[in-house]
């Protein structure tokens, strides 16, 4: 059967992906910049829009990095402002599970599905670093082999507070009196070894009963995670090898929650260049990686993997000839690739260097090389070809679309590539549901049930 | 401050606080409420819009983080009342796009919510509403509350004991808290320069990181590093509000507030209490800062002294006790609540915050016949002046602490 496409926009980012040099570039902060963003996605049909967090600017040689994009709303509140301006698309939030109380964060989750009429999603994330930890009472106590437990249990409990109202005990009778069905609605009681909470959640049910929940770990846990109790995961592998395996591993995991391959959709993050021929799209996108890795950025990539400040290096001659410094005190603080970098820089160096050496790359077009990330690449035709064959062949569910220019990076792929998939019948013409659950194909929420009324099998097909 | 004409006194500043279906318990059984429609969108950009017709200078919305209670300290469990409340920040930042003059200032309760995210919501509210943003800090003292976020023991205050020593202390923490609170969101506004941005293709640099600013707070009840991940607001600084009943939060008011919300019985107690937050502006060093007061009010208003009554008695038998109430309640007509409004303006107070008995009858009432009165007086704006809250409450846009002079 042929899979219908899921389509979602990753509002550009702080990170060098994102072009800020470019004379098209707007705003990163102004609404109109996101209310612009919000509606080229809607006027696409796309499934949700996508905002990332980061609860501590990012640092390099204990100073601001300063090379990129920097400072971005409050998720949130631009959520719920963005709800204005839209009709039908998602709202999915990132939000940290570690920085955050499950009672508030539920709260605030319930409060944007229902303001939006049941479009909000929570991109569950998880930190353990005291660098963030240093702008919150809870400071930085959290160990890393606790964070996904603390994850997991944040959102169990946030689930238990969404339910604890059922839906059903508004009646607002003005004739008789009853505002209330049955008296103190929505008690819970959590413990465990993170939250010992009780009482009663003070928001109704909301129209999704729950936001849709994704996850974007890629570790075992991770998976696991996402396998037990996501509804969407946003990865990392665009192509269709790693794809394929990816999508494969997480699927295979479902059965073990007692979940179907329906139940999880595997949505890879993927960036774009659009030009009338793939010649000049290929040419544009040399282009636009150039302009994301200026000679600054290059040598603050190599600094973050050889983890040492490289005073006075040309970025334009050879890679450093030493060996990066290992140590657990890494110089760059608050970005999630220096994870990469520093599980074997050593190793990581080594492959930097073999690639200078066959293609005689100076120091800044390896860091080009390494760290381009387009995913698809072409004219329309076969941009649109390609996603569909990529989906069609299991690589991935549909795509989250990170535009490289803020706020307008959206429109040509709504204006050409959008028809194209349309025309294809592989991507929906119009919303055909009021929710993002809707719009994702999802099966309603199975806990829309009373305490101890037996559980909707949902595991047996 | 917006100037007056000759032998005329200043016009004053008028709000609306929006709690559920009104302030009285029974508002939500009235012909024209809405009760099934409390939470959803369009309940709330309504009665925005129809403040902003009203050209008042801005809304409150209030909150909490347990179900509402008859009682102030312990929660109850009866049928007949609203119960359940959206998250206020967010029902502001909703409404905000569809409006463009009105100000917003949603409550927080800053005993158990974090200032780092606070800060950010509040500037992005005001992002989205290109200057309209304020905040009423609140204290939670409620048991519940406690227990909803686990985090640390509360010791509830005990209603028959208020005036003991060590319910005296718990209470001044509680607002010990709320301004090291305060000082931290304002810190955080301030952790970007206005011009921090400079997008310099030369040198590669988006910001010039010299003009972000780590705020190092350190305090009894926590730490906060900086800088904000949201650059400073239009406003540069957002207003700060809080509501206050006794000299503890009349300190609050005076050290970290630009309005403050009080509930006089009548001119005279209005002018002590004037007397008293100016007393404590200065000697908190704040003499020179504006401070508005504005006093609170429920009301209840008709075209009769009489159809007003008895509207008040219909709704305080529906709800089988007569309402009650930390503010002055009115009764009557409009022109009799601008008689009080002018009395009690002329005792030092700034403005009002009107707490309507029922919505939409009350507000309609203040938009429709409150506002065009005090307009005849000179005493209202005829039309939005200022495309800020700020602007319109006569507050300058504030210099950042932390930009070399």
């Amino acid at each position: 059967m042929t899979k219908q496409i899921h389509l979602a926009a990753h509002f550009p980012g702080v990170n060098n992906t994102t072009v800020w040099s470019d004379p098209a570039a707007g705003s990163h902060i102004e609404f109109d910049s996101f209310r612009q963003f919000a509606q080229t996605a809607e006027r696409g049909k796309f499934d949700f829009l996508f905002l990332a967090e980061g609860l501590r600017l990012r640092e390099q040689n204990g100073l601001i990095y300063d090379l990129d994009v920097v400072g971005r709303p409050d998720t949130f509140t631009i959520l719920a402002a963005l709800a204005a301006v839209t009709e039908h698309v998602g709202l999915t939030g990132t939000i940290n599970s570690t920085f955050n109380e499950p009672y508030e964060v539920a709260r605030q989750f319930a409060t944007l599905d229902h303001l939006s009429g049941g479009r909000a999603a929570w991109n569950v994330v998880t930190s353990w670093d005291a660098f963030t930890g240093e702008n919150f009472r809870r400071g930085g106590y959290l160990a890393q082999g606790d964070r996904y437990e603390r994850a997991r249990t944040f959102l169990a409990t946030a689930n238990e507070l969404w339910d604890s109202w059922h839906g059903d005990e508004i009646l607002a009778d003005a004739g008789t009196g009853r505002f209330l069905a049955t008296a103190s609605p929505g008690a819970f009681r959590h413990r465990d070894a993170f939250f010992d909470i009780e009482g009663h959640f003070n928001v109704p049910r909301s129209p999704q009963g729950r936001p849709v929940i994704f996850q974007a770990g890629d570790s075992d846990e991770g998976r696991d995670f996402a396998a037990a109790s996501a509804d969407a995961i946003f990865s990392r592998y665009s192509t269709l090898a790693a794809g394929q395996a990816f999508y494969a591993d997480v699927k295979g995991r479902l059965p073990r929650f007692g979940r179907t391959r329906g139940d999880l959709l595997i949505l890879p993050a993927a960036t774009f260049v659009l030009g009338d021929t793939d010649a000049e799209a290929a040419e544009i996108a040399r282009e636009v990686r150039r302009a994301q890795v200026s000679p600054q950025t290059a040598l603050m990539f190599i600094e973050q993997l050889w983890n040492t400040e490289l005073p006075g290096f040309d970025v334009d001659g050879p890679l450093p000839g030493f060996d990066p410094v290992v140590s657990d005190n890494l110089i760059s603080k608050g970005r999630a690739s220096v994870r990469q970098f520093a599980k074997d820089p050593v190793a990581l160096a080594a492959e930097w260097r073999a690639r200078a050496e066959a293609g005689n790359l100076s120091a800044r077009e390896v860091v080009i090389e390494v760290t381009g990330r387009q995913s698809f690449i072409g004219s329309a035709e076969t941009i649109a070809t390609t996603i569909d064959e990529l989906v069609q062949a299991d690589a991935a569910d549909g795509y989250i679309l990170v535009p490289h220019i803020t706020p307008g990076g959206l429109t040509p792929f709504v204006d050409q590539v959008v028809p194209l998939l349309q025309e294809r019948g592989v991507f929906r013409a119009d919303y055909s549901g009021a929710t993002l659950r809707d719009h994702l194909g999802l099966d309603p929420l199975a806990s829309l049930r009373r305490p101890g009324e037996a559980a909707t099998a949902r595991a047996a097909s | 401050m917006t100037s007056a004409p000759a032998g005329r006194p200043a016009p004053l500043h008028l709000a609306v606080a929006l709690d559920g279906a009104g302030w009285h318990p029974a508002a939500w059984r009235e012909a024209d409420a809405q009760p099934q429609r409390l939470f959803t969108a369009g309940y709330w950009t309504g009665l925005a819009e129809h403040a902003e017709r009203g050209l008042l200078d801005f809304l409150t919305i209030e909150d909490g983080l347990d179900l509402q209670s008859d009682d102030r300290l312990v929660a109850d469990s009866r049928l007949d009342r609203v119960r359940g409340r959206l998250d206020a920040v967010l029902i502001a930042a909703r409404a905000a796009p569809v409006t463009r003059h009105i100000g917003f200032v949603p409550t927080a309760i800053t005993t158990h919510t974090e200032p780092f995210h606070v800060s950010k919501a509040i500037a992005t509210l005001d992002y989205v509403s290109a200057g309209r943003a304020g905040i009423r800090v609140q204290v939670g003292v409620r048991a519940g509350p406690a227990a909803h976020f686990g985090r640390r023991e509360i010791a509830p205050l005990q209603a028959d004991r208020l005036a003991d020593p060590d319910m005296q202390r718990l209470i001044a923490d509680h607002f010990d808290e709320a301004a090291d609170y305060v000082e931290v969101l304002r810190r955080l506004w301030d952790s970007w320069e206005d011009d921090a941005e400079i997008r310099d293709v030369a040198t590669g640099r988006f910001i010039d990181r010299n003009k972000l600013h780590y705020i190092d707070f350190e305090g009894r009840w926590f730490s906060v590093k900086g800088p904000s991940i949201t650059p400073r607001p239009p406003q540069g600084q957002p207003v700060v509000a809080a509501l206050g009943h006794a000299s503890v939060p009349f300190q609050l008011i005076a050290r970290s507030a630009d309005i403050g919300f009080v509930t006089p019985r009548d001119a005279a107690h209005a002018a002590e209490i004037v007397a008293e937050i100016r007393a404590e502006q200065a000697s908190a060093g704040r003499a020179g800062e504006v401070v508005h007061v504005f006093g609170d009010l429920a009301v209840f208003l008709d075209q009769s002294e009489s159809a007003a009554a008895a509207r008040k008695q219909r709704l305080d038998e529906r709800a089988g006790a007569e309402y009650r109430s930390d503010a002055l309640v009115y009764t009557g007509t409009a022109a009799g609540l601008a008689d009080l409004l002018a009395d009690w303006q002329a005792a030092g107070l700034a403005g009002f915050r009107l707490r309507p008995a029922a919505l939409p009858h009350d507000l309609t009432y203040v938009c429709e016949r409150l506002v065009p009165e005090l307009q005849r007086r000179g005493l209202f704006r005829t039309g939005y002046e200022a495309r800020t809250l700020r602007g319109l409450l006569g507050l300058g846009r504030p210099a950042n602490r932390y930009a070399a002079a």
